[in-house]
């Protein structure tokens, strides 16, 4: 059983803007309120959607879930490497290397109020992306799993 | 009996944190050390705009790593517990 056209429809419609607007909200992180966690949770909260207007096991198929896997460890990895490729440059674990060097994401802010700038930062956005992307796995897992549950009585 | 007599203790205890809280003063902490460096030297420092996630992946970075690690158990657990209605060892994906 699934539900009315229309709301099948509508779901269909909003779910690439959800997932826009979670990563807009991922991105800028550094400079709008927001940042990695939130994104996520907003990313899968598309999936959701989805997912109850759908009948889950039609879209079961849809979803490939190795991917999710991946998205949830990679994210992970990523987050803890951008820790620990500072050490190799002689700082210590968790240092901001890259803010005000220049260089990718380097660009020094003026002090106070400011229209802010996406290329600041240091690596305060790749840890953003890498938390936003292990959120997006986790969490659309979660609600793969839960909702799972649900689909096997028919409804 | 015993219904009532917890509602009432539960509104006497309810009454003493009110009245605890009503003499805190809002805007002035007793410490405000750190908020003050952070909101003094973080733009210079680490360059971004947003002062929380500045504090929450880079002053305190060490401490998101164990938010994260927590997210990705917690992951694993629920997936462990939910397996059985996803089909088990008998579902393709698995």
């Amino acid at each position: 059983m699934q539900m009315s056209k229309i709301v099948r429809l509508s779901a269909d419609i909003m779910y690439p803007f959800v997932v826009i607007f979670g990563l807009y909200v991922i991105m800028h992180g550094h400079i709008t309120p927001g940042g990695g966690f939130q994104g996520g949770a907003v990313v899968a909260t598309g999936a959701a959607l989805v997912i109850v207007a759908h009948a889950f096991h039609d879209v079961k198929a849809m979803i490939p879930k190795i991917l999710l896997y991946l998205q949830e460890s990679g994210g992970l990895l990523l987050f803890i490497g951008a820790g620990l490729a500072g050490m190799l440059l002689g700082f210590p674990f968790f240092f901001n290397w890259l803010a005000n060097s220049g260089s990718l994401f380097g660009m020094p802010v003026p002090i106070g109020p400011n229209p802010g700038e996406l290329n600041t930062a240091g690596f305060l956005p790749l840890m953003n992306i890498a938390v936003g992307i292990e959120v997006w796995g986790g969490l659309t897992l979660v609600i793969l799993y839960m909702l799972s549950g649900v689909g096997k009585e028919g409804y | 009996m015993k219904r009532n007599l917890t509602i009432l203790l539960l509104i006497v205890f309810a009454g003493i944190l009110l009245v605890l809280a009503a003499g805190f003063t809002y805007g002035t902490p007793l410490a405000s050390d750190m908020d003050d460096y952070f909101i003094r030297f973080g733009q210079a420092q680490i360059a971004a705009n947003n002062i929380v996630t500045t504090i929450v992946f880079d002053y305190r970075g060490f401490d998101t790593l164990g938010e994260s690690t927590v997210l990705f158990t917690a992951v694993i657990g629920v997936s462990l517990m939910f397996r059985r209605f996803f089909g088990g060892e008998d579902d393709a994906d698995e």
